[in-house]
């Protein structure tokens, strides 16, 4: 790589380090101010539960899943405090992406592949990401980062869990990516 | 003294304000560190740019020395800090099928939405099929239920589980970020990729 791409690259993004401490203030906000770290999958959570009550009205009789959702949450799903912070995040991504000229509309993927090949396989990452995040209470935000600045014996197996998973697989989906 | 809606100091509604706001700092955060790319945050995978490494164990140590010291100075109290439930079959399952879903997608939720939000299509395909996992995962409830509860610890903390004290392990952690970061800046020069 020649120093004029890298300082290109510098003037876009954050220096990661700087990010990650900015990062690590938002997620301290968090705990101070809710008593709980950020998330992601959890406020799908709530949007499934709520479509779910709304079309089956009793589910939370007939369903385990929605007796278990709702023993964990009182009052109604769609205010949940993760429904709230990932609205947030929908308007702080178009805010940073405004400002450093980002907004587009496109798929983004390897010259090596197809936009549809690399819409297939996002599809099926989210299904199995939606899965996992349900099976192992929380995604990459709630489980792993908030558990780990927590300290929590599951956030750090979730964690490496993840990372260690997609270490394993990235030989068979390198095609994808490089 | 916090945490403030815990303790009531602030109200629920102020609360749900507060975490909209929160929400905003924390997207605007993902996405100028480059988390709306899923090339960028795949890079890590194969070496080629290793932000998301650098980024969330910058992150997570902040965030744990913040309220170690904030703790330390009676100003947060920990015991009224949600500590994540530690139920070890499904931590693992649930990780390895999120791995899968990371590699393939090469996005997590949180990112999904800033990617979509600055109008890539491939993360609002990615939420989607978010959508589908937890949708399925609601309706195949029963299948995993026992998985779900299965080998349930209570709220451990890992410096507890390790026998040490939550100071020395929060410097270990540091020890080991700063080796995996040198780690990282050497795989970057190593497996250098043109600019995306």
């Amino acid at each position: 790589m020649s120093n004029n791409q890298t300082t290109e690259r510098s003037r876009r993004y954050l220096n990661p380090y700087v990010g990650g401490v900015l990062l690590g203030l938002v997620l301290l906000a968090a705990n101070f101010v809710s008593g709980r770290g950020l998330g992601a999958s959890g406020a799908i959570k709530s949007v499934v539960a709520t479509s779910i009550e709304a079309v089956h009205g009793d589910a939370v009789n007939t369903m385990p899943f929605m007796a278990e959702y709702a023993e964990a949450h009182s009052g109604s799903p769609m205010r949940s405090w993760l429904v709230f912070e990932m609205l947030g995040v929908l308007v702080g991504g178009f805010l940073s992406g405004a400002v450093a000229g980002r907004l587009k509309l496109k798929v983004e993927h390897s010259p090596k592949i197809t936009s549809k090949r690399r819409l297939i396989f996002a599809l099926a990452g989210g299904i199995l990401f939606g899965l996992g995040s349900q099976i192992g209470r929380g995604c990459t935000s709630g489980s792993a980062l908030s558990g780990m600045a927590v300290l929590s014996l599951g956030g750090f197996i979730t964690m490496m869990a993840i990372f260690g998973t997609a270490f394993a697989l990235a030989y068979f989906f390198r095609r994808n990516w490089i | 003294m916090g945490p403030l809606a815990p303790y009531e100091i602030i109200s629920e509604n102020t609360n749900f304000l507060l975490a909209f706001f929160i929400g905003i700092a924390f997207g605007w955060v993902l996405e100028s560190s480059g988390f709306s790319s899923s090339r960028k945050l795949a890079g890590i995978f194969y070496g080629y740019d290793t932000v998301v490494l650098k980024v969330f164990f910058t992150g997570a140590i902040t965030a744990m020395l913040g309220l170690l010291f904030m703790s330390l100075f009676g100003w947060v109290d920990l015991d009224l800090v949600y500590v994540n439930p530690t139920y070890l079959t499904s931590a693992i399952v649930g990780g390895v099928i999120m791995g899968a879903g990371f590699i393939m997608g090469g996005f997590c939720p949180g990112t999904s939405f800033c990617g979509a939000a600055i109008g890539k299509i491939d993360a609002m395909v990615f939420i989607v099929g978010l959508f589908l996992g937890v949708y399925g995962f609601a309706f195949t409830y029963g299948w995993w239920e026992k998985l779900y509860y299965a080998k349930y610890l209570g709220e451990p903390r890992v410096s507890e589980a390790l026998g040490m004290k939550d100071g020395l392990f929060g410097l270990l952690l540091i020890v080991a970020a700063i080796g995996m970061f040198i780690v990282a800046e050497w795989a970057e020069k190593k497996f250098p990729r043109e600019e995306y």
